[in-house]
């Protein structure tokens, strides 16, 4: 078992009212799997996403990620799992607007301390097998939102991490887009084992899922 | 790439924000500069004004009073010429000039004068009126300018050199005041008998305002041989630097002269000390006002700048960045426009100093070079004290909140 969620609840106060973004959900996660998981808006998809690795605190619940508990320690100790063994893609890109393409791609492993030419092979490696090779010296605005995504999606596995979080990878990028995207993610999912769990609205990038959730207002209400 | 080089490319990518951030700081610290470059200046002029007042500490006899030193009476007490030795001798630091005098009122012809016997140079120089008649010698170094030479140790034996009295004036050589050359009709080159001795006037002094006016002032050893009062003096004059009086000057003298009585001229000395003061007052109260608005100037920057890259911060502590990598951004980006900041702002206020010191103040400002020193430490400090809170708040965003304005 890689990740598992037991009993997890998160609750908003909003006005004095209690909201239940995520409702004792419970799941497991292995090795190699792609996950989707999908349902309306506000059923507690990306909440779910976030709380994974403590972007958003538990009200109570347990997660347990590689053996161990991870929703009980402290904030330095889950930045340096995100670090390490986490790569996120978001549905906006998250490029940060004033590098290049091979400077967005390098950050992970600046903040591993990679030495700078170790950095550099990595980036090259890595824009050449998403297909940027050409776009290294772009910035995020030269280029289109397909190829930013692709690079989102570089930067999220430059760092060799054990698992990809996706928030809605597809949501800006037309259909065609889409799916090259999709047989992206798929191929990095086979080739190298990366566990990936996705939240999508579509029921296209659903499909691409080895184990799909499927939630609605906070619960988890159909797990194939 | 790292965090550094991260700063550097932000910075060269938004040139417009580094333009107004380094502006900020860089007008603050030219501001100081320039003040600074032409404060210092005007003190050392002040502080030459204040040196015109004359000698401002007295060593008298043991019991003699400051009347007895104006009036100089026949049987007015005095002191052993080896005291000026002992001051000579000592490592006292802040005894810039001392003049040992012997005085005495006696007659010439029916004219009643004040002879006063004088080791000439010494008491030229602490006379800076007179020095300025082209009397003797260079201009004297001022004794209450910042950073003057007498609070430096450049030797003993220098030390000791500078303060010696030398005798030149010749025997039979004499100088009269202003006052008394008019009483007696004497003019430069007149002979003039003294006690049964003949002595050449070899120059009118100028007009000072003083005592001194009603004086004719002679060689010290002749004085105490005419008068009988040999290796004797009435009193020395000191001109002990402000600083140094008040930082107990006049204690260490007692500890070296015990029997004597050492007295400041009160008036002149608090005018000096007051004088001081109040230019370190001014230039404080600038640095204060500077260091607030800069500071502030420097942290409404950074605040702005935090605010600009929320979705930033949000996506590197997405990936992993830790509290300290985003404290280290902002304040690195800090020290960089401080350092920046420190030395344009070094450049641009001795550059305003140097133009508009002659137009504004009437002098000649020169650059100070290790004014750079301290603009950059200066700049720098004010630059991480105003990014201090901005940052701290940035290190505390919650990333999830910043990731949800995608």
């Amino acid at each position: 078992m890689m990740l598992q969620g037991e009993n997890i609840v998160k609750q908003y106060h909003h006005k004095g009212e209690i909201i239940n973004a995520l409702n004792h959900v419970s799941f497991k996660v292995n090795k190699g799997d792609f996950v989707t998981v999908t349902g309306p808006s506000g059923s507690g998809k990306s909440t779910l996403l976030l709380a994974l690795f403590g972007l958003i605190r538990l009200t109570s619940g347990n997660i347990i990620f590689d053996g161990k508990r991870i929703d009980n320690i402290s904030d330095r100790q889950l930045t340096e799992i995100r670090k390490k063994s986490v790569g996120y893609i978001l549905q906006s890109f998250a490029l940060i607007p004033y590098l290049t393409t091979i400077q967005n791609v390098m950050i992970p492993l600046a903040l591993e301390r990679v030495p700078g030419k170790e950095q550099v092979k990595r980036a090259r490696e890595i824009l050449e097998y998403v297909g940027l090779s050409d776009r290294m010296e772009h910035l995020p605005r030269e280029i289109s939102a397909g190829q930013q995504q692709r690079i989102a999606i570089a930067r999220s596995i430059i760092h060799r991490p054990q698992i990809i979080l996706a928030d809605e990878p597809t949501g800006n990028l037309d259909p065609t887009l889409s799916l090259e995207i999709l047989e992206f993610l798929k191929k990095i999912n086979g080739e190298n084992q990366i566990t990936i769990i996705m939240v999508t609205h579509s029921p296209v990038a659903a499909e691409y899922g080895t184990m799909k959730l499927h939630l609605n207002e906070g619960k988890i209400t159909e797990s194939r | 790439m790292t965090i550094l080089k991260l700063v550097f490319i932000e910075l060269w990518k938004r040139k417009s924000q580094l333009i107004t951030g380094l502006l900020a700081i860089t007008l603050g610290i030219a501001v100081i500069i320039a003040i600074q470059s032409v404060s210092v200046v005007s003190e050392l002029n002040v502080a030459r004004n204040l040196d015109n007042l004359g000698a401002n500490i007295l060593v008298l006899p043991q019991g003699a009073s400051i009347d007895d030193y104006y009036t100089s009476d026949i049987d007015a007490p005095t002191l052993p010429m080896d005291y000026v030795e002992r001051i000579l001798t000592s490592t006292i630091a802040g005894v810039d000039n001392m003049s040992p005098k012997l005085t005495r009122r006696i007659k010439v012809g029916n004219q009643s004068i004040v002879l006063t016997g004088i080791l000439p140079k010494s008491e030229i120089a602490s006379k800076p009126l007179w020095q300025s008649s082209g009397l003797l010698g260079a201009e004297l170094k001022t004794a209450c300018a910042p950073n003057q030479s007498a609070n430096k140790s450049h030797g003993l034996e220098d030390d000791k050199l500078k303060r010696k009295a030398i005798d030149t004036l010749n025997s039979k050589d004499c100088l009269a005041g202003s006052q008394v050359a008019k009483r007696l009709h004497l003019s430069k080159q007149s002979k003039i008998d003294i006690m049964g001795k003949e002595f050449n006037v070899i120059k009118i002094l100028p007009e000072t305002g003083t005592v001194d006016d009603d004086r004719i002032f002679a060689n010290l050893r002749d004085v105490q041989q005419l008068l009988g009062i040999e290796n004797q003096v009435s009193a020395i004059e000191i001109m002990g630097c402000c600083n140094a009086i008040s930082e107990g000057l006049l204690g260490k003298l007692r500890n070296i002269l015990p029997d004597t009585r050492i007295t400041t001229i009160g008036q002149i000395v608090s005018t000096q000390i007051e004088t001081n003061l109040l230019m370190k007052k001014v230039t404080l109260v600038m640095l204060i006002i500077i260091f607030f608005v800069g500071g502030i100037s420097i942290g409404n920057y950074i605040w702005a700048n935090v605010n600009e890259r929320k979705r930033e911060i949000g996506i590197l502590r997405m990936m992993g960045a830790k509290r300290s990598t985003i404290y280290k951004m902002f304040l690195l980006k800090a020290l960089v426009l401080g350092v920046g900041g420190g030395i344009l702002g070094y450049l641009l206020g001795t550059f305003a100093g140097v133009i508009l010191g002659p137009y504004l103040a009437g002098i000649i400002v020169k650059p100070v070079y290790i004014y750079l020193l301290w603009s950059v430490l200066f700049s720098v400090t004010i630059s991480l004290a105003g990014s201090l809170f901005p940052t701290y708040l940035a290190a505390k965003f919650d990333p999830h909140a910043n990731l949800q304005e995608d």
